[in-house]
């Protein structure tokens, strides 16, 4: 590659670093894809179900319901830090979407009222624009995500607690919520945009399962902002030399706050995705996907110190998670052996990447 | 012109610093003239660093007047400090292991280019500049390799190239021979020689007695908080100065 203007220096003692050592290439993400695609090599031979369209599509469908939370998770962990309340997250934001869809779709309720009326044969009638109710619920689910976001954010940026403890307090604090709104019972999307509803979270266009589009236009708008943008750029400076951001004038309280406020609402989006697809929010949904979220990030490539990740990454974690689920299931393998297996996999992840970079 | 020559860059009046009971600094006054390299030296403890610290914006003094290129300034934080001319080298440099020399030199002050909304990183100018700087620093680094793979020399040449960025006029150096190599040592007093080419001001804080002696027009020596010496370097010596570090001499 030439330089693309003209050099003042000559390089004499400096050479250039090779093309295969640098970029993808020398991450852990590469050599995660590259096992990837032999994983799949491999599953081809094995199974002949594997590369059927219908075992694709359910791949495709299964990784997607971790892979946007786990887009969340990544900015948080390139910045150093650590969200466990995803999974808490995930639950309480599908539940409060479906219960204010409810509520808004009762004809006889205060806040229905506006929103529908009863017919003189006794249907429920949309007073408004279809769609509205659907939309109302869903700024309502995704806005407590903001709130918990905002909260974890003022704590680690501001007050300085470890987030760590931080996320695991809000965890806690959000399950509990849900079990508080729902009384531990399960809430149903219902009324009528909640046909509107399941075909935005477990519908296809053109064979293509919904939350996997979804996926793939918030993993390029990530790419863009971590890459294109002076925010990405502070998120990753922050992770590799937090006291350098500070002295550089960078506003790293702003940016941490900021952060937490994406994993949670991507945690929230992730978990009205999954209400969709289950059909209910049941007041124990997602309990310890934070686990596997967190999993997923860092086989892709995430490091837990801070300074690495990205949104391929944060994919191929979720991909290689669920071929592997998903080849488990059609070799007739005990699916107890998942977790084991998963386990295996993250500590070989980060072992071939800590012998590489000894390499070098 | 003529006049900009005369007046000093940085103008330190009766500057003191206490933290409670502790007396820091007590009644400093000094000067730096454009394009003069001043080194500053003295022990642990002997208020370097406050004194480093309040002239950056970290700290604010006690007593005393800051002026800086003729006019009273007063610093309530690091940022107001740069933006009249004040750069640091710090001493661990403050650079981002994982990100490119380009990104660390134009860190918190991104180039941008505007699509419609959205201001998208102008890549291609910010490398373009910063591989300008390293050659202005005549140093061998290029702008899209990461910092983590450099030499001890091409990171002070990154952490220098920043204080170039903004055009500095007083660029302050925190022990930045401690910790390399020989060779580097030499890389990072030809870096000295060419900010002291472009008329910036550098104050040179080191323990390294042969690296002051190399590079500054004058030297400075602060014991117990307060300035003892104040010498041009041909009118010293090195055992002066260390019987002023440690004591053994009062004053100069």
């Amino acid at each position: 590659m030439a330089m693309p203007m003209e050099s003042p220096i000559s390089f004499t003692n400096v050479g250039r670093i090779k093309w295969w050592q640098r970029g993808i290439f020398a991450s852990q993400t590469g050599y995660v894809l590259l096992a990837l695609a032999v994983l799949l090599v491999i599953m081809h031979f094995a199974s002949p179900y594997f590369f059927t369209e219908g075992n694709m599509q359910n791949v495709a469908k299964n990784f997607s319901f971790i892979a946007i939370a786990t887009l969340g998770v990544t900015f948080v962990i390139i910045t150093g830090g650590i969200d466990l309340s995803v999974g808490s997250m995930m639950c309480f934001s599908a539940m409060i979407t479906s219960m204010v869809m409810t509520e808004l779709s009762a004809p006889g309720s205060p806040a229905g009222a506006l929103f529908v009326h009863m017919a003189a044969d006794g249907k429920t009638v949309l007073a408004n624009v279809p769609g509205l109710i659907l939309l109302v619920s869903v700024i309502a689910g995704l806005g407590v995500a903001l709130i918990a976001g905002l909260v974890n954010g003022f704590c680690i940026a501001v007050l300085g607690l470890s987030p760590f403890v931080t996320t695991l307090g809000m965890l806690s604090i959000v399950r509990g919520l849900g079990y508080v709104v729902s009384n531990g019972r399960g809430s149903f999307p219902g009324g009528p945009d909640a046909d509107y509803f399941y075909a935005a979270t477990s519908g296809d266009v053109l064979g293509v399962p919904v939350p996997f589009i979804y996926l793939m236009i918030l993993a390029l708008t990530m790419a863009v902002v971590l890459h294109h943008t002076s925010f990405g750029r502070h998120v990753f400076a922050l992770g590799g030399n937090e006291k350098a951001a500070e002295l550089t004038g960078i506003p790293v309280v702003r940016v941490k706050i900021e952060v937490y406020v994406i994993c949670a609402l991507a945690a929230g989006l992730q978990g009205i995705i999954i209400s969709g697809w289950l059909g209910s929010a049941p007041a124990n949904m997602a309990t310890s996907y934070e686990l596997n979220v967190i999993a997923a990030a860092v086989i892709g490539g995430a490091n837990l110190a801070g300074g690495i990740g990205g949104p391929l990454g944060a994919i191929v974690g979720c991909v290689l998670l669920e071929v592997i689920r998903n080849g488990l299931v059609l070799a007739q393998v005990s699916s107890y052996w998942q977790q084991t297996l998963v386990g295996v996999i993250i500590i070989l992840a980060v072992l071939v990447d800590r012998i590489r970079s000894r390499m070098t | 012109m003529a006049h900009a020559d005369t007046t000093p860059v940085l103008e330190l009046t009766g500057i003191g610093k206490e933290f409670g009971a502790i007396r820091a600094l007590h009644d400093v006054d000094l000067h730096v003239m454009p394009g003069e390299v001043v080194g500053l030296m003295g022990d642990n403890g002997a208020g370097k660093s406050t004194l480093v610290k309040i002239i950056a914006g970290n700290f604010r003094p006690s007593h005393g007047e800051i002026r800086f290129g003729g006019s009273a300034v007063h610093f309530s934080r690091p940022v107001d400090a740069r933006a009249v001319g004040i750069e640091v080298v710090y001493q661990d440099l403050a650079l981002a292991d994982n990100l490119t020399a380009a990104a660390n030199v134009f860190l918190g002050r991104e180039l941008k280019r505007k699509f419609g909304p959205v201001a998208l990183l102008d890549h291609k100018a910010m490398a373009a500049r910063a591989l300008e700087l390293f050659g202005e620093l005549r140093s061998e680094t290029r702008p899209d390799d990461l910092v983590k793979q450099m030499s001890g020399g091409q990171r002070q040449a990154v952490a220098i190239a920043r204080t170039r960025l903004s055009n500095a006029r007083l660029v302050m150096m925190d022990e930045p021979t401690a910790a390399i190599s020989v060779r580097q040592v030499e890389q990072v007093l030809g870096l000295i020689h060419r900010l002291k080419e472009q008329g910036v001001a550098v104050m040179l804080i080191s323990h390294r007695m042969p690296d002051v002696f190399a590079v500054c027009d004058r030297v400075i020596v602060m014991r117990r908080g307060e300035k003892r010496a104040d010498k041009p370097i041909h009118e010293t010596s090195p055992e002066e100065v260390t019987a002023l570090i440690t004591g053994a001499k009062e004053a100069a």
